[in-house]
């Protein structure tokens, strides 16, 4: 450690004001303080303090991930095995999806904050520590067998227009990591959507078994819902999907970390799930009697533990950022997800990943739903007067 | 009822340079500082429209100049004698000529490209450029600055659109103006064409982009609307 501090010592003058590379004090910057507590204090006027920082939220979201990417690296092991029909020891299941990941993360934290840093260097504004969770977001997102170089393309989309040009990390009035995501939904979708979700690298001496199916769950209770993954398959995660979407337990388990440090809201949590399972019995109540496997049919819990429901309430709509800020705002903000999200998937099979854009949409509405609740908040208080 | 008004040339008793210095900020400013689309917001629609090709957006832009051109030229020629209350049916009835007359041209001399801009063409009349330039700029003043200006406007509308529409098709489809840009060899190592850049939203983007490089560069604007 103490190297490590001689050295950033050393180089330090070089980048104050003055010396040779002024110009990339925000890049030194933000790599001094991301290894040391920052030596700068306030000086003047009254300051909330609190352990809780910018960095301290991000880093907390990255833990409540980990049990999710964890997870997903194991399930894309088991997919592509369970696909040639092969019987591997848990470690190498692990292994095999660890390699085919690990490069995604890679690329994604590598170009994102690549261009965040090239933006704080041209603007002259500090790094902020967003970018941390936006860079292990995009992956979980996203199939496995995506080429990295569109990745690298998204991380750059997102981080660029989805908010340095609002202003960098708080000023975003959308979730940079779904954009990400709905970015390539759009540009690429032979590549989003479709039989992509598994790794069918070759085997030597197998061949995909007979029996292979390429489809989700999402595809596939739009057309018969009884040939859906069990219901402990689904919870569980052993079903295909997006790399750390499939298991509803291992978001659960993110959920219960963000809800105890209190990073999270869990009124946006419990809102969405009561919103998609409001709908889904909606939808069981006036679905057509005689086509008993359509998929209106569909239980309504279902829905909670189909595709990226559950990763997209707990992880993304939480976003505080983007997320409605009245404790009123977030259950209704939440409540609408929810109720989109399965409206969508029930009703236009088009668009199977419906939580994105339910997500996105409801961004966007965030705002306004703040501003009438501020609005009828004043109303009743002057009627009260 | 047609009441003979001539409409003499107003004689001016200095006699202006046909290129004056006002007569080239008409011409000239709607190209970068006054620009239809970017700081007078007008003509959006037909932006993101027309812009997945080069070729229909730079035919586009050649019709809009030439409805924009003349009808501004005309509407100047008799503004004197359009009653103020009816004007806008006036100005509409001129620009409607103009229209249909690029939309034959156009059905009879370049059906396919006709057909790509379909209702578009039709759509000029709407085009908030012209209606926008002719209630701003050709009520007020002589025909000659007046046909600049409309000319102007009509470049300005079309620098955006083929801008845009190069942008959009090289990414969406590989080529420009139907040639093959993109080399074989990329596709054959995982290139694919951006299937969002043949969406509309793309043509939002862009122009939002080109909106941040031109403010960026030329800080008058910025603060302007």
């Amino acid at each position: 450690m103490k190297f490590i501090r001689r050295l950033v010592d050393s180089v330090k003058p070089h980048f104050e004001k003055g010396g040779k590379f002024e110009k990339l004090h925000p890049a030194f910057e933000a790599l001094e303080t991301f290894l040391f507590v920052p030596e700068a204090t306030n000086s003047d006027g009254v300051h909330v303090r609190d352990a809780m920082d910018l960095k301290r939220t991000m880093i907390t979201v990255v833990i409540a991930l980990v049990p999710c990417l964890l997870f997903g690296m194991w399930n894309v092991g088991h997919q592509h095995y369970l696909a040639y029909g092969m019987e591997m020891p848990l470690m190498d299941t692990f292994m095999f999806g660890f390699w085919k990941v690990l490069p995604i993360v890679i690329v994604s934290y590598a170009v994102g904050l690549g261009a965040e840093f090239v933006f704080a260097v041209l603007k002259g504004h500090p790094v902020s520590e967003g970018y941390l969770v936006t860079g292990l977001l995009i992956p979980l997102t996203l199939p496995v067998t995506i080429p990295l170089w569109m990745v690298a393309l998204a991380a750059i989309f997102c981080t660029i227009l989805g908010k340095e040009i609002f202003g960098g990390t708080g000023m975003n009035f959308m979730n940079p990591a779904l954009l990400a995501r709905a970015f390539l939904f759009f540009a690429f979708p032979a590549f989003m959507s479709g039989d992509i979700w598994n790794d069918l690298s070759p085997e030597a001496g197998h061949q995909i078994i007979d029996a292979y199916t390429g489809a989700t769950n999402l595809v596939t209770f739009d057309k018969d819902y009884t040939l859906l993954n069990s219901v402990g398959d689904m919870f569980w995660g052993f079903e295909k999907g997006s790399i750390g979407e499939t298991s509803v337990f291992a978001c659960l388990l993110g959920a219960l970390i963000l809800i105890i440090t209190g990073v999270g809201s869990w009124r946006i949590i419990v809102a969405s799930f009561l919103g998609a399972w409001l709908m889904g019995s909606l939808f069981n109540v006036l679905a057509p009697a005689d086509i008993p496997t359509h998929a209106m049919h569909t239980p309504a819990y279902y829905h909670w533990l189909m595709g990226g429901f559950a990763f997209g309430a707990v992880f993304m709509a939480t976003d505080p950022v983007s997320a409605a800020q009245t404790e009123t705002g977030k259950w209704i903000y939440g409540l609408l997800i929810g109720i989109f999200t399965v409206l969508l998937r029930v009703v236009n099979p088009a668009y199977p990943e419906a939580v994105m854009l339910s997500i996105l949409l409801m961004n966007v509405f965030a705002p306004l739903i703040d501003h009438i609740v501020i609005e009828q908040h004043i109303k009743k208080r002057l009627r009260r007067a | 009822m047609s009441v003979e008004t001539t409409v003499e040339a107003p004689k001016a008793t200095k006699k202006e340079a046909l290129f004056s210095k006002k007569n080239r900020r008409a011409l000239f400013d709607p190209l970068d500082d006054n620009n239809p689309i970017t700081v007078q917001v007008l003509g959006i629609c037909s932006a993101l429209a027309v812009t997945v090709q080069v070729k229909p957006a730079m035919i586009m832009a050649v019709g809009l100049t030439f409805v924009a051109a003349f009808s501004s030229l005309i509407i100047a020629l008799i503004r004197d004698s359009i009653p103020g209350r009816i004007r806008m049916i006036v100005q509409l009835i001129i620009v409607a000529l103009l229209v249909t007359l690029v939309d034959q041209v156009l059905k009879a001399y370049m059906f396919d490209v006709s057909k790509k801009l379909s209702v578009f063409v039709g759509l000029i009349i709407t085009n908030c450029i012209v209606m926008g330039r002719l209630e701003a700029f050709a009520m007020a003043q002589k025909p000659w600055p007046a046909f600049l200006d409309g000319i102007g406007n009509g470049l300005g509308y079309g620098i955006i659109l083929v801008v845009v529409a190069v942008f959009r098709e090289v990414f969406g489809a590989g080529t420009l103006l139907g040639f093959k840009v993109i080399p074989q060899w990329f596709y054959d190592h995982g290139y694919v064409n951006n299937g969002l850049m043949v969406l509309p939203p793309a043509a939002l983007f862009l122009i939002g982009i080109y909106i941040w490089w031109q403010r960026s560069r030329n800080t008058k604007l910025v603060n302007v609307s």
